[in-house]
């Protein structure tokens, strides 16, 4: 006889079997494969002259806050136009 | 963070091609490929749209779903990226790329294929960040210097928006909302304002 436990045990485990096929993949690199595995971009570049202000190399927040302020900076004009006539207004 | 993405407005697209000069200089593409290019549909005819298309970078990639050799990989930002020291040339990327993205220089003496070149989103490869080594094999890596992708910083009329995609619908929302949608963005009445007596 099959305890009622076990049995749960085993109605679990046939639902749980099927659902482990619906996770996402992992697609980073270097895992598994022959793929080299590559830096992340908030880690920055060595003394790089070029690399915009704002944020330190390895700052992972502050990486996202600058790339989002640059999007907003640089390309949407209803930001910058609303920031240039609050600007006008103040002086 | 959401994923990486680009969206182009093709009510703002004037085909200056600024974005795919900006793409070539950058990464000193080679001849022959060309990482972004404009589309234009209807050309000459009124109400012609254009539209700047690359590497859409895939949420779920047929490129790297086709693969081989499995050279694709996927950044925490939502990039599709790949080894070239691993890609084989073989061009499947290319059949299943529904953008036309992946392209292949042909500069060899018997025009042969060389390894696959698309947009990286200005995000490089899996060489070390900024180093010499991933400047020549897949060009700047604009993000890791805290920067967008150049096209799209480029674009003269911001038609072409680039970066994480919340950020990106948001400016593109707040447009249409500003903008109004339809004959009120293009045409006659936008032109030469709209005839006397005519509604709003």
């Amino acid at each position: 006889m099959i305890g009622r436990g076990t049995m749960a045990l085993l109605m679990m485990a046939a639902v749980a079997v099927p659902l482990a096929g619906c996770g996402e993949k992992a697609q980073t690199a270097g895992q598994g494969s022959t793929k080299k595995s590559d830096a992340k971009a908030w880690e920055g570049t060595q003394g790089d002259a070029y690399a915009a202000g704002g944020w330190k190399a390895g700052d992972k927040d502050g990486w996202e806050a600058q790339l989002k302020t640059r999007a907003q900076q640089g390309q949407n004009e209803y930001s910058r136009s609303a920031a240039t006539a609050g600007e006008a207004k103040s002086q | 963070m959401a994923r990486m993405k680009f969206l182009c407005d093709a009510e703002r697209c004037i085909e200056c091609n600024g974005c795919v000069t900006a793409c070539k200089a950058e990464h000193d593409v080679p001849w022959g490929v060309n990482r972004r290019r404009v589309v234009t549909l209807n050309d000459g005819v009124p109400g012609e749209r254009s539209i700047s298309v690359a590497c859409m970078h895939c949420s779920d990639a047929p490129c790297m779903a086709v693969c081989p050799v499995d050279c694709f990989y996927r950044t925490d930002e939502g990039v599709v990226l790949h080894d070239k020291d691993v890609c084989i040339g073989c061009g499947y990327c290319s059949y299943a790329c529904p953008f036309g993205a992946p392209q292949f220089p042909t500069n060899g003496t018997f025009g042969l294929r060389g390894k696959m070149d698309k947009c990286t989103f200005c995000a490089g490869g899996p060489e070390a960040n900024g180093s010499a080594a991933e400047n020549e094999k897949y060009g700047r890596n604009r993000l890791a210097e805290g920067k967008l992708p150049a096209c799209a910083e480029m674009c003269s009329t911001k038609a072409l928006l680039g970066g994480d995609g919340d950020v990106v619908s948001d400016i593109f929302r707040t447009r249409v909302l500003q903008r109004g949608k339809g004959s009120e963005v293009w045409g006659w009445g936008t032109a030469y304002g709209k005839p006397t007596g005519a509604k709003s």
